[in-house]
């Protein structure tokens, strides 16, 4: 006989819906193991046994969910601060960050399934339907033949944890695609192509109005400075440069901020001396 | 606990009974931050991690023991392990708690 587990099912239906919510266990004192599920614009589901107690914790619940934190706060038996009666965990499960990825090309199923990994919900959108398709993107969660400007203003607005990949190398999708992600407030936003295709990118974003504030904030060529050659690892270097922008580290280069060649012949020889002939008769 | 669902969801829908390992905090560098969660079934499968490897073997004991009725819900704590390889630690110098429970909420 399996137990009952109702906040266990709510938890799992918010999680499966992609809808952010908070779940707060008594880990230590009185009440050990009680649950409050805390659901923004829902009514609480289960109690802490003090009804003061869960008011004030689902008011700290929020703002943990809210920043995307999760900490061991401690409280009196009634909610008290500055005591330690009991030690409660907030655990919050904000939404999945999104990619959009614009250009279904190549290098387009290696950086979805890289996105994936890093526990990205990935869409991949092209105005080409012959492109575009589920059978060859399997591992996106979304496959959308749009326009990329008609796209994102149909989506939720895009947030600092959000990243718009642009790898159309067309002027006619990349210009539009790029506008409208300046639009919103995206915290990643790279754009592929080499440094003299984005040369003359610039003069057509600016021809669109783009100021060089919002230049500023276009990753490209995208990436990090890897020496990445294969579809694979110019994904590992896209999403690299993404962590590399959310810690601040020192010591990384983005590939925009060097020069020369972004395809540099291997200084070393790969492990996998057959990926070194196909990468050098390419 | 995104990551351990889909286990969940199979041991529960064959009858087994389920642990639940999450972290709850970290003192000082830790592998995983607080959220990691492993799961454990009373036929011993794991899903999930809550560090390096260093310390799962030891939370599979306390999540059987825990199911068994052999051990209370409640915290468990793992420091610093020197270079005693049969000690049960982080070698990174931190010290995790982990709060253990049977899934029966």
């Amino acid at each position: 006989m399996v137990a009952d587990t109702p906040i266990y099912d709510a938890l799992a239906r918010a999680l499966r819906g992609e809808r952010p919510i908070a779940l707060a266990t008594i880990v230590e004192g009185v009440g050990l193991g009680a649950k409050l599920l805390v659901e923004p614009g829902r009514p609480t589901v289960g109690t802490l046994g003090n009804v003061d107690l869960d008011r004030v914790v689902t008011r700290d619940a929020r703002a943990e969910l809210g920043a995307g934190l999760s900490s061991t706060r401690h409280y009196g038996e009634h909610g008290e601060a500055r005591e330690r009666a009991v030690s409660v965990f907030i655990e919050s499960f904000a939404v999945s960050p999104r990619m959009i990825i614009f250009g279904a090309v190549d290098f387009t199923a290696a950086l979805a399934r890289v996105a994936k990994v890093l526990g990205y919900h990935v869409t991949v959108c092209d105005a080409r339907s012959t492109f575009a398709t589920t059978a060859r993107f399997p591992m996106a969660d979304l496959v959308v033949n749009d326009w990329p400007d008609r796209h994102l203003a149909t989506v939720d607005p895009l947030g600092g944890r959000d990243a718009v990949c642009v790898l159309t190398h067309d002027a006619k999708f990349d210009v539009p695609a790029i506008v409208a992600a300046l639009a919103t407030d995206v915290g990643y936003l790279g754009a592929m192509g080499s440094r003299r295709t984005h040369a003359t990118r610039v003069e057509r974003l600016r021809d669109a109005g783009v100021t060089d504030a919002d230049l500023a904030r276009v990753m490209a060529p995208i990436g990090l400075d890897l020496g990445a050659r294969t579809p694979e690892e110019t994904a590992v270097a896209i999403c690299a440069e993404i962590i590399a922008l959310r810690t601040n580290v020192e010591g990384v280069r983005s590939l925009r901020d060097g020069v020369g060649p972004i395809h540099a012949a291997p200084s070393s020889p790969e492990p996998d001396s057959a990926v070194v002939t196909r990468g050098r008769l390419a | 606990m995104r990551e351990v669902m889909s286990d969940i969801d199979r041991w529960r829908a064959a009858g087994r009974r389920v642990a639940v390992a999450r972290v709850v905090a970290v003192d000082g560098s830790g592998p995983r931050d607080p959220g990691a969660t492993m799961v454990v079934n009373d036929a011993g499968e794991v899903g999930g991690s809550v560090s390096g490897g260093c310390v799962e073997g030891a939370v599979v004991e306390q999540a059987l023991a825990v199911l068994a009725g052999e051990q209370p819900r409640g915290l468990v704590s793992f420091g610093y392990s020197d270079d005693d390889a049969f000690s049960v630690g982080l070698t990174c110098g931190g010290t995790i708690h982990l709060f253990v429970e049977p899934l029966d909420w």
